[in-house]
């Protein structure tokens, strides 16, 4: 949104899914809609999805959240010590908070939902190309629960990383009421670049914190 | 190897150890064996039959007369009792027909020739036994008794275990013997248990000392643990198809739960989305519910993967089925996100209420075909938002016509005690902003 628009060389996006129909809906529509990205590959098994990665060497990977044998988070384990500038993105149809926060906790830089219209799942795969996290409204709602300060939560290990600034709560309360950045930014009285710097922390604080692991928090919501 | 040995039907090829001389029997099951065969399998009679329908059963396999075959039992059975041996392990061992195929009823004389040739069967294994000293007359006759009785006992346990394996399984022990066969069945296994009884017991009485009381009882003993041991593949092939059995009955239940699920619900949508294809709104509509009905089904609290019953009256699933509805009627979609949870009461019933009445606002008069909806339970207080980036409007100027906003969400807030924020500019969207201060225990809930 920031962006300015000047011809530059494609993203080029992987996508990994394990049902063959989305993978070719979404490079179908991905092809179509812009010349911004370009799918260079794609794959529908962890395994596949490692090796086309090394092979094909995207910028962004779009990766299911749900997969047999292990799911996007494996994927991302065994990717990321071999390349480490490698983008992912989180892309599921889950309403599971646990799935999509193993996600992010593995180090995802966003995630979107599958509703998301295709123009704005190009807008995602811009911005996390940048190098700025991808907050869906969704996300937002599964982080702020998991950062949840409430009596009986679990005992905090990391005061620094384990708690959310008003500032950095009052930004994702936005983001999970559907703001934009821009609308954000003049709501807090504050640049847009700062609601990145913001929005960056938090995604840091979530693949960071331990806060009992936050994906055991979101399995042990789904039994209260 | 096998099945070139299973093609010549050979001597040899008996599975079971026989009693010498019995080469009509050894043929027989040398036969079943071997598949390619003009001839009738090996089954016992269902119909027609005296004890078990071997005689009948093996009769109608080899091409014979029965009365023949029933011949040459009786007089086997004076040689040591070999053809009581071979008739036992066929009743064990070959399959009983099925109930379809019910051949012609035996007529009345051969019936009667049958049963005398039972009883000389019987009759010469005791009188051979008797002169050759290998029986003394006084054990002969209980243990006819005993044999008798425990004859009754496996037939009943014989039929009703067929009946068992075809009707499927409710399980238990006397079940098992008794197999819904009712009082008859239940008489006649314990008269076949009180003949075993009397039979033993008579050995047991007639024999003055201990010593061969002792014996009668170790030899009664050695018999039930050979019968034991001799049927137990049967018993455990009995248990096997009794498990089996369950386990593909839950089995396809459950498909057809799913299936009938599916169909219901998905394949409907999908049928009616090919009828609809022209009307991309109805088609989004359809496919919008269809999504969010089997969401909740696969993994709703209530749904069917659900670990268990979270137990009615969540916020969280009030605020998603108001979201629903709207969805449905207004045909837009509605992204809510709900972050904690809390038990209803009558104030947050009221709070859902004037968040779906502002739903309903901004997809009657925002212009727009998406609505997002954030809910926060906080320790103190619920606060919803309802939000739209349609035409908003001057709240100054709203005019007579927006009852919903006065009554059923202002008034219906203030009278719980919450708390109605309102920003809208002509152009730039509406937001609703509701809050409700909750009781301390109730909220806070993860």
């Amino acid at each position: 949104m920031s962006e300015t628009p000047q011809p530059k060389a494609p993203i080029s996006v992987f996508l990994v899914d394990d049902h063959a129909l989305f993978r070719a809906g979404v490079r179908t529509e991905l092809d179509s809609i812009t010349d911004e990205v370009r799918v260079v590959g794609e794959a529908g098994s962890v395994a596949e999805a490692v090796a086309g990665i090394v092979r094909t060497k995207p910028q962004v990977v779009l990766l299911d959240v749900h997969m047999p044998d292990g799911g996007g988070a494996e994927v991302l384990r065994r990717v990321r010590k071999e390349l480490p500038d490698v983008v992912f993105l989180a892309l599921s149809v889950s309403d599971a908070a646990e799935d999509v926060i193993a996600v992010i906790r593995a180090g995802a830089r966003g995630y979107v939902t599958k509703t998301i219209s295709s123009k704005e799942l190009v807008r995602a795969v811009a911005r996390v190309a940048e190098g700025d996290a991808v907050f869906s409204p969704r996300l937002a709602g599964f982080v702020l629960d998991a950062f949840a300060d409430r009596p009986g939560s679990a005992p905090i290990s990391d005061p620094e990383l384990d708690l959310l600034t008003p500032r950095e709560r009052d930004v994702l309360r936005l983001l999970a009421r559907g703001y934009a950045y821009k609308e954000i930014a003049s709501e807090l009285f504050i640049s847009v670049k700062t609601v990145e710097t913001h929005v960056s922390s938090v995604l840091r604080k979530t693949q960071l914190s331990n806060r009992y692991e936050l994906s055991r928090w979101a399995s042990d919501r789904r039994l209260v | 190897m096998d099945h070139v040995q299973e093609e010549p039907r050979t001597e040899t090829a008996t599975p079971l150890p026989r009693p010498a001389g019995e080469t009509a029997v050894t043929a027989a099951a040398g036969t079943e064996l071997a598949e390619p065969d003009e001839r009738p399998k090996l089954y016992r009679r269902r119909s027609s039959r005296i004890v078990a329908g071997v005689a009948s059963g093996l009769a109608d396999h080899l091409g014979v007369k029965v009365l023949w075959v029933r011949a040459v039992f009786a007089v086997l059975a004076a040689f040591g009792g070999a053809g009581l041996v071979a008739y036992g392990l066929l009743w064990v061992f070959v399959p009983q027909q099925r109930r379809e195929e019910a051949d012609a009823p035996s007529t009345p004389k051969e019936k009667q020739q049958a049963i005398g040739l039972l009883v000389l069967g019987i009759g010469l294994l005791v009188a051979v036994g008797a002169i050759t000293g290998t029986i003394n007359g006084w054990v002969a006759v209980p243990l006819a008794l005993a044999l008798v009785g425990a004859a009754v006992v496996w037939r009943e346990a014989d039929e009703s275990q067929r009946r068992r394996w075809r009707e499927g399984a409710r399980s238990s022990v006397a079940g098992v013997v008794l197999g819904g066969g009712g009082w008859s069945a239940a008489i006649r296994v314990l008269a076949g248990v009180a003949l075993v009884i009397a039979g033993i017991a008579v050995v047991v009485l007639r024999s003055g000392t201990l010593g061969q009381v002792q014996f009668a009882l170790i030899s009664v003993l050695a018999t039930l643990v050979g019968v034991a041991v001799l049927t137990v593949p049967f018993w455990l092939r009995m248990v096997r198809d009794l498990g089996e059995e369950r386990r593909a009955r839950i089995r396809t239940e459950e498909r057809a739960e799913i299936a009938a699920h599916l169909h219901d619900s998905v394949l409907q949508t999908l049928a009616l989305i090919q009828k609809q294809a022209e009307a991309p709104k109805e088609v989004a509509r359809l496919a919008r519910s269809q999504e969010r009905e089997l969401r909740g089904w696969l993994y709703g609290p209530a749904g069917y993967g659900a670990p268990k019953n979270v137990g009615g009256g969540r916020l969280s699933e009030a605020v998603a089925t108001a979201c629903g509805e709207v969805e449905d009627t207004f045909a837009i979609s509605v992204s809510q996100v709900v972050v904690g949870d809390a038990e209803l009461d009558d104030r947050l019933v009221a709070l859902v209420l004037a968040a779906r009445e502002a739903m309903v606002n901004a997809a009657k008069h925002a212009g727009v075909d998406e609505v997002s909806v954030y809910a926060e339970v906080e320790p103190t207080a619920v606060t919803v938002f309802v939000r739209d980036r349609g035409k908003g409007f001057d709240p100054d100027s709203v005019s007579e016509d927006r009852h919903g906003l006065a009554d059923s969400i202002r008034g219906r807030m203030e009278r719980n005690g919450g708390t109605v924020r309102l920003r809208t500019a002509p152009g730039d969207g509406t937001e609703v902003q509701l809050e409700m201060p909750i009781k301390a225990e109730s909220g806070g809930t993860r």
